[in-house]
């Protein structure tokens, strides 16, 4: 058996939860098992009709009140006693932190390795799989061993994809044994999105600033810019770092990850760990006083020189084509 | 209050990766090196706790090579007391084996001075991004981990965390210590070492604990540098002249009517 530990919303699979079962499709497909999903919190079994465009023959909706809300520990628990029960061949999480978190902790439940962020998986003896460092930038082989194989799947690196006849998904409730103990991480309050931002991670376009901008002051051409445009302010972690700009704005590695239309990027050098935040951007106009910047040469178009004297005149002519 | 951080020494890799011969490992003849800046900032947060608590004892601990001293030195010149050195001979680690030697660590530590209230890492390492040492340490100890953490406010028996929930806005957890707490980048804004810091951080003792390489079990067989799409960047010019061809750009991007 090959099971996903699916996340949805809405009645339906998430989109990183659909290419996890994209993946768990092709292997199933390469090692004739079939494809089973478990799912978790109100709602789980109500996405049973979704889940037979991804071809999965079987859903186990894990099914005890006390996890109506996000508990990590008891969920890891939960996961781990089916996969006990069953015993997969592999268990595949999404990349997303909770399914990070919920993979890490059945891996530290059952003693189990894990590989996290994998890009493709080749089964054989040993399998084999390709997995994601330094946030993308290198890329990893390495052996994934145990009789169950633990892994999570590495956002936008497997694409979507339907079965060619769906199939029919018989659909199960699991009680799993947990204490009150278990439940003791478990979210306890919320506090709502700000109503009306432009989220850096959905912006279609990204002014992105690094240290060339030199101070907080610095950055009012951006902001200018960005606004015109309909499009927010990015960072660099040198300008978060200043406190410049706050952490919340820092596109790379450690920040966020965007996938701009256009992606301005204002004396900003191009660092690995920047541009891995930024690879999604389908253009790169790059402003920059050194041609040979990596974000210059990896842009799709750059203009050589001093930010500050550039933005200003941009900003004009857009003003004038309007 | 009683605080353990745990730091990974990785190669402050800048505009481009360069593999060694063997392709197992990043040719670092030419770099420096440095922790995770998530890492940074657990390290700046066990400050701030011990210092808003008025008391206790921070100690910060890395399983690597001697050379990861340097790490170590950097966390005491921001105010970290303590330090421990697992040493390897410099080879790879894998997560398993790393999450049950510090894990081992920490068994000996406290049962030597009593129990860290609090355990923080980073909520993965800047190199091999594992995502699970944390959790493979809390579930070990028996004790309640929240990970990727942006907030943090220990009360008297309790810790409140607050992360990002996933359709924006946050997500609270409130749990009894003693605890684990994987935190990110964003949680602080770390500040940086004095030179009285730096000068005292020099003269502290690190704890050193030899590790058997035996124990390594890496799984890594290579590593690639994955193959970057040629793009041939387009100069739009030098200079305030370029601004028309910018615009034409955005035009033709449908940016502007
Ligand atoms: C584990 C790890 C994680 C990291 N995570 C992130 C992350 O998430 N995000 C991130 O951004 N960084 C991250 N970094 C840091 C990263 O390695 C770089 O240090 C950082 O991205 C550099 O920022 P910068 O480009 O603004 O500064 P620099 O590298 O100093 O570049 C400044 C650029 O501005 C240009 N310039 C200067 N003056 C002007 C001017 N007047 N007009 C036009 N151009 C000018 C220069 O030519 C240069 O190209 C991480 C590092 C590590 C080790
Ligand atoms: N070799 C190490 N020494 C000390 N701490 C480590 C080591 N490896 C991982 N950690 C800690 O565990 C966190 C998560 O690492 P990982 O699970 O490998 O992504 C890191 O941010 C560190 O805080």
């Amino acid at each position: 058996m090959i099971l996903v530990v699916v996340e949805h919303e809405a009645g339906a699979p998430d989109r990183l939860s659909v290419e996890a079962l994209a993946l768990g499709r092709s292997l199933a497909e390469a090692t004739g098992e079939p494809l089973a999903a478990v799912a978790y919190g109100p709602g789980s079994a109500a996405i049973a009709g979704a889940l037979g465009a991804s071809g999965v023959a079987t859903l186990t909706a894990i099914d005890d009140p006390r996890l109506a809300e996000y508990a990590p520990e008891a969920l890891g628990k939960a996961v781990a006693q089916l996969v006990e029960r069953d015993r997969p061949s592999v268990v595949i999480g999404t990349g997303s932190e909770r399914g990070a978190e919920i993979l890490a902790h059945v891996a530290a439940r059952t003693g189990l390795p894990l590989a996290a962020n994998v890009t493709e998986v080749r089964p054989g003896d040993p399998w084999g799989v390709t997995r994601q460092r330094w946030g993308g930038s290198l890329l990893e082989e390495a052996r994934l061993d145990g009789p169950i194989r633990l892994l999570t799947v590495a956002p936008h690196a497997v694409k979507p994809a339907s079965a060619a006849a769906p199939s029919q998904v018989a659909v199960e409730a699991f009680a799993p044994d947990l204490t009150d103990r278990d439940l003791r991480v478990r979210i306890t309050s919320r506090v709502p999105a700000e109503a009306g931002v432009v989220s850096l991670a959905d912006a279609r376009v990204v002014v992105g600033g690094g240290r060339g901008v030199g101070s907080t002051e610095g950055f009012a051409e951006l902001d200018e810019l960005a606004l015109l445009l309909g499009g927010t302010v990015g960072v660099s972690r040198v300008v978060t770092s200043a406190g410049w700009r706050p952490h919340a704005q820092q596109v790379g590695q450690t920040g966020t990850r965007i996938a701009p239309d256009l992606y301005i990027a204002c004396g900003i050098s191009g660092a690995i760990q920047h541009m891995v935040g930024a690879r999604s951007a389908k253009a790169i106009l790059a402003i920059n006083t050194d041609r040979d910047a990596p974000m210059v040469t990896r842009a799709t178009y750059a203009v050589i020189g001093d930010l500050h004297t550039i933005l200003p005149a941009i900003i004009t002519a857009v003003r004038a084509a309007r | 209050m009683n605080i353990l951080v745990c730091v990974k020494r990785v190669p402050a890799t800048a505009g481009k990766i360069t593999l060694t011969a063997d392709d197992r490992a990043i040719d670092t003849r030419y770099l420096g090196f440095t922790v995770s800046p998530h890492e940074e900032c657990a390290v700046e947060e066990a400050v701030r706790i011990v210092e808003a608590w008025g008391g206790g004892t921070t100690t910060v601990l890395t399983l690597g090579p001697e050379e990861a001293t340097d790490q170590l030195r950097e966390a005491m010149a921001v105010g970290i007391d303590k330090a421990i050195l697992l040493g390897t001979d410099g080879g790879e680690w894998g997560a398993v084996a790393t999450a049950t030697a510090i894990t081992d660590a920490i068994r000996t530590r406290e049962a030597a001075d009593g129990p860290f209230d609090l355990i923080l890492l980073g909520n993965e390492a800047a190199d091999t991004g594992d995502y699970q040492v944390g959790v493979r340490i809390a579930v070990a100890l028996d004790r309640p981990i929240v990970t990727g953490v942006k907030g943090l406010e220990v009360g008297e028996g309790t810790v409140t965390a607050r992360r990002e929930a996933p359709g924006g806005g946050w997500e609270l957890y409130e749990i009894p210590r003693p605890a684990v707490v994987t935190v990110k980048e964003g949680i602080n804004l770390p500040r940086y070492p004095s030179v009285p810091g730096r000068l005292r951080a020099r003269k502290k003792e690190i704890e050193r604990v030899a590790l058997d390489p035996a124990a390594a079990a890496p799984s890594m067989i290579r590593l690639r540098v994955p193959v970057e799409k040629e793009s041939a960047v387009e100069i739009l010019g030098e200079g305030p002249e370029a601004a028309p061809r910018v615009v034409e750009v955005f035009r033709r991007l449908g940016l502007i009517a």
